[in-house]
Parts: C-alpha cells; sequence; structure tokens
C-alpha cells in the first residue's frame, strides 16, 4: 500500500491541530505556511514526538499510531532532520553518522557511503560538530538522518536557521536527494522559495488546520484558495530544455503546452528543469502586437479571475495548453480588456525563472 | 611523602583518615546510583509534585545535622522502620555502627549529588534525545550514550562535591556512629577527640590535611571548568 496517511487532533493552550491528510508515498511533499500553522507540530507527531491523543499515522503500511497501537519513535522507520542541526556534540562527524546506522538492522536502502557522497561531508568525517560551519552542519545532520535507511525522511526547515549563501549551498544537496532517492519526504516550510524548488506537493496549512493540499504546480495556481504568496504568487512549471540559443545567450524551456525563452544557463538541451513564472510577469492582450519588448507570447484561455490581496488588483488565471498561468492585473485593466472566463487571449511572459 | 606523614601522624589518625576515605567513597558511589535516577526525573518531570521532591531533596542542606541525624536514629533505632527491617533480616541496629554511618551519609549528602546533576541534565535538554530518538535509540539507550556522555562535567562537579562534603560532617556522624575507633571514628571526629584531649599538635596536623584537601579539591573544581561549548 503506498502513501502516507496522518489524522490527527490535538488540542493545546490556544492552539488546536485538527487535520486529516492522504499524501503520496513518494516524492517531496511540502508543508508550508506561516510559523504557528501547526506545520512543524504535524511533524512531530508523524515522527512520534509529540502525542496526539486522537490520531492515525500509516506510512506506506505500515501503521504507527492509531486508537490501539503507538510506535514509539525510535521504532519508526523515519529520518528526521529538525531546524537545527542537533549534531551530537561529544561525537565525531562520523560517530554522529554511525549513532543511527548502528542502531538499525533493516537492509540498507541508503548505504553510509552514499549519504556520505550525496551530501558532500567526505572531508569533514574526523572533525567535531563545533568545527563545521552551519552549513555543513545540517548536511551532515541530513546524511545522519539517510544512514539509518529511512522509509520516510521528515525535514523541519532545515534551512531556516542558515542564512541565504548557506541556503545556496545546501539547495543543491537537496535537490540531488530529491532526484536520487525515492522515499517520500515531508518537508516544513515558510518559504514560497523552497517550496517551489523542492516539492511535488503542497500541504498548505493555517492555524492548525489544512488550507489545501495536492499537486504542486495545481495547487499553486488555484485562485479559489487562500493560498496567498504575496509578491511570490504565481506558477511552477516542469520543462524541459529545448533548445539554445548561443548568439542571444538564451535558452528555450519547452512545457506543456508552450514554451518559453529565458536566460542561458548553460544546461544541455533535453535536461528537466523547474520554472517559476511569477503572476507580476505575465500580462494579457488582446492583439498580437508584432513588436514588443516581451517576446514570449503563448495563446491561452481565461480559466478564472479572483480577487488578490489589494484591492485594485486581480488574478486571472489562463490555461496554455495543459498548463496554467497565473497574471496580475490591475482590476481597471481586466475591465477595460473583458476578461471573463473562457476568453482566448494572448499571454505575455515577462520573465521566466529558472529554479535551481 | 608517605613516610613522613607517617611520623607526624598518629596510628589512630592515619586509621581515621582511611575510615573517611572509605566512607567518602562508598557513599559517593552509592549516591552516583542512587541520585542520577532522582536528578533525571528531576530534570525532566512536568508533574506538580517534582516540587515538593525537589523540596525534601535539599532539606539537609538547611537542616542542622543534629535534626537529621536524630531523625535517623528514630528510623534506624531498634523501634524504627529501618531498624526493624534491619533486624528482621538479622543485621542488627545500624547505628554505631559503619553501614548506619554510611545511610546516614547518604541523606546526608542526597542534595550535594542530586543537584549539579539535575542542572547537567536540564542543560542536556530535550532536543539531542529527541535526535537520539529519530536515530532508533531507546529512552535508555539514548541516556546512556547521549544524555551521560554530555552531562558528564556535571558527573565530575557531583561526585566531587559528594565526597568532599561527606568527608566534612560531622554532626550526623557523631549523632549517628558516635566514636568508635575503626568503625565509626572520622577524621572530623578524631580532630574533635585531639582538641577535647587538649592534643593541640596532632588536632593541628590533622587539621592541616583537611584544610589542604579541602581547598586542593575546590581548587579542582573552580579551576576546571569546561569552556562554553558552542551550539552544535
Amino acid at each position: 500500500m503506498d502513501g502516507i496517511h496522518a489524522r490527527f487532533r490535538l488540542d493545546w493552550a490556544g492552539f488546536t491541530l485538527d487535520v486529516d491528510l492522504s499524501l503520496p508515498g513518494h516524492g517531496v511533499t511540502a508543508l508550508f505556511g506561516h510559523s504557528g500553522s501547526g506545520k512543524t507540530t504535524l511533524l512531530r507527531c508523524v515522527a512520534g514526538l509529540e502525542r496526539a491523543a486522537q490520531g492515525r499515522v500509516v506510512v506506506n503500511g505500515d501503521v504507527w499510531q492509531d486508537d490501539s497501537r503507538w510506535v514509539p519513535p525510535h521504532k519508526r522507520p523515519l529520518g528526521y532532520v529538525f531546524q537545527e542541526a542537533s549534531l551530537f556534540p561529544h561525537l565525531t562527524v562520523m560517530g554522529n553518522l554511525r549513532y543511527g546506522l548502528k542502531r538499525v538492522s533493516d537492509a540498507h536502502r541508503v548505504s553510509l557511503d552514499h549519504a556520505i557522497d550525496l551530501l558532500g561531508i567526505g572531508h569533514l568525517l574526523d572533525r567535531k560538530p563545533d568545527r563545521l560551519s552551519g552549513g555543513e552542519r545540517q548536511r551532515v545532520a541530513i546524511a545522519r538522518a539517510l544512514a539509518v535507511s529511512p522509509r520516510i525522511l521528515l525535514m523541519d526547515e532545515p534551512l531556516a536557521a542558515l542564512d541565504l549563501k548557506r541556503k545556496q549551498e545546501i539547495l543543491p544537496y537537496l535537490e540531488r536527494l530529491h532526484d536520487e532517492l525515492d522515499i517520500p519526504v515531508l518537508y516544513v516550510s515558510h518559504s514560497p522559495d523552497e517550496v517551489a524548488r523542492l516539492a511535488d506537493h503542497i500541504v498548505a496549512m493555517e492555524g492548525g488546520r489544512v488550507l489545501a493540499a495536492g499537486p504542486l504546480a495545481e495547487t499553486l495556481t488555484r485562485l479559489d484558495l487562500p493560498i496567498r504568496l504575496g509578491e511570490d504568487t504565481g506558477a511552477v512549471l516542469d520543462a524541459v530544455v529545448g533548445a539554445i540559443d548561443e548568439k542571444w545567450h538564451l535558452m528555450r524551456v519547452d512545457f506543456s503546452g508552450g514554451s518559453a525563452w529565458t536566460r542561458n544557463h548553460g544546461i544541455p538541451v533535453g535536461c528537466p528543469v523547474r520554472v517559476r513564472v511569477l503572476a507580476r510577469d505575465v500580462s494579457l492582450a488582446r492583439d498580437h502586437q508584432g513588436q514588443s519588448s516581451i517576446q514570449n507570447v503563448l495563446r491561452g484561455r481565461v480559466d478564472a479571475v479572483a480577487e488578490d490581496d489589494h484591492p485594485g488588483l486581480v488574478l486571472v488565471r489562463v490555461l496554455v495548453g495543459e498548463s496554467a498561468l497565473i497574471a496580475r492585473l490591475t482590476k481597471r485593466a481586466a475591465a477595460a480588456l473583458g476578461v471573463t472566463a473562457g476568453e482566448e487571449l494572448w499571454v505575455q511572459v515577462k520573465s521566466v525563472a529558472l529554479l535551481e | 611523602m608517605i613516610p613522613t606523614i607517617h611520623i607526624m601522624l598518629t596510628n589512630s589518625d592515619l586509621q581515621a583518615i582511611g575510615l573517611t576515605v572509605k566512607l567518602a567513597g562508598i557513599v559517593t558511589v552509592l549516591l552516583l546510583l542512587i541520585g542520577t535516577p532522582i536528578a533525571w526525573w528531576l530534570a525532566r518531570a512536568k508533574t506538580w509534585w517534582k516540587g515538593p521532591v525537589g523540596a525534601v531533596v535539599a532539606l539537609p542542606l538547611v537542616l542542622p545535622p543534629s535534626v537529621l541525624g536524630f531523625y535517623l536514629l528514630l528510623v534506624m533505632g531498634p523501634n524504627g522502620p529501618l531498624g526493624q527491617a534491619t533486624r528482621a533480616l538479622g543485621i542488627g541496629p545500624l547505628p554505631f555502627t559503619f553501614w548506619g554511618l554510611v545511610v546516614a551519609s547518604v541523606f546526608y549528602s542526597l542534595p550535594f549529588m542530586v543537584q549539579p546533576l539535575q542542572s547537567a541534565f536540564e542543560a542536556v535538554g530535550e532536543r539531542p534525545l529527541e535526535v537520539a530518538a529519530t536515530l532508533r535509540a531507546s529512552p535508555l539507550d539514548a541516556f546512556f550514550t547521549v544524555a551521560v556522555p554530555l552531562a558528564l562535567p556535571g558527573f565530575l562537579t557531583a561526585s566531587i562535591l559528594t565526597f568532599a562534603h561527606t568527608v566534612g560532617e560531622f554532626g550526623v556522624v557523631l549523632m549517628i556512629g558516635g566514636n568508635l575507633p575503626g568503625v565509626t571514628r572520622v577524621v572530623s571526629v578524631q580532630i574533635y577527640d585531639h582538641v577535647e584531649a587538649l592534643e593541640y599538635a596532632p588536632a593541628h596536623r590533622l587539621a592541616a590535611v583537611m584544610m589542604i584537601f579541602s581547598f586542593l579539591v575546590l581548587l579542582a573544581l573552580y579551576a576546571w571548568r569546561p569552556g562554553p561549548k558552542k551550539g552544535a
């Protein structure tokens, strides 16, 4: 049985967690929300670090909690990465890595060498944690969680305690994890950036409840949900590098239903890439203007229109083939253009950001 | 060194020193076994009766030793519950025996073991144990492989304080142990005897030994302070 089922009800003074989720048993699922939304508590309940009196956790067929059963955290085949690396200061990096490994009897899905290699920490093995940088510590913590061959990896804002530079240092490793391991990951984050780059699915949370859950691209472009990413509102598309224009230093990314040109990042043709199109970079036009600085013009059909956070703005969801994009327009422009659902329009995309 | 001390100290002085070291050693080991679980519980419990238990553990810090000795005498005496238990076991009454002194010292030195350990465990915090749990360590396993190593400085401090405090006790010894050479006559009592008998020279020598010992212990305690660990 594939999939993760998590149902909890937890009452604390001033906070109630009440969720009932069915999540895919593969890929990265982002638990997304502001602080206080209950995403970390949900993760801790899944791990068994927090015990909800009423709850049920089933991970790929194994029941970890239900009305009659409680598997203590140390008997759950999971890996957990905390917000702070929380390495054992009395052990070396190798000692930290071996701590969990020694206690695992299963056949190893992820070998220690593979984890060390994946996180690029081979040169740090003899060091004590206080001789590592923040980014190195977090990489060791991730490798340590992988070394127990978990059947699910739980990550609680692993990048939140790091500065931008360290984040940039770790993100590629997380992407490698995503690409090379086939264990499901629950990834708690409040950063739209991280979610856009890493997640396949998203669970948006607020006030201890689930606002929305589903595949990332679909969920981010739903306008009926109060997921507001502010300036970060936009669509995420999985695409392939389709062509390179050496002369103008551009590359073409092809997604289902269209393609767009963006800056050449030196990625070979045929490679999968993930791109983000922000709502503020998308405009709509009735005619295909021949002369414009915006060269990515696609034919699309208006799917839905919704109020934006500011009373002067609307968000318009347009379907380009099977892919959905979101455009942010002023209400006046939308009225002048006569934007209504079902209308065919030209979609002008000013910029496509490669997520890497 | 040893021959010099021999010349300076009488045989009964040396006997008292030997007895004191034996008593303090046994009490320290016993308290490591008894005090560690109490400290662990106090550091992590969230129930309301953590307060009362903590207060009881700390009582010997403020009570006059005579009060503690008095109650222990009642409890361990022929009519006390512990006294009847020991008699039933065929051990006989504990007062005025070496083991009676051990029992009394365990109570008297309890806070000196428990309090530093409790602080050390509290400083370790919940997180390392949660990490250990997610790395498949059972709670007991995590206690020995994570909590104890991280609280090691606390164990050292607690053991040194317990040992030194047991060496320095006098009132409880007098109440429970009396003054039996080779059985309950520890250094503090021996000095008292010397002074009672107006033997100031031997009292001086033994007092000096105690002074030097106590100073060295405290020096070790205060000079040996590991630098603050960088958060990892």
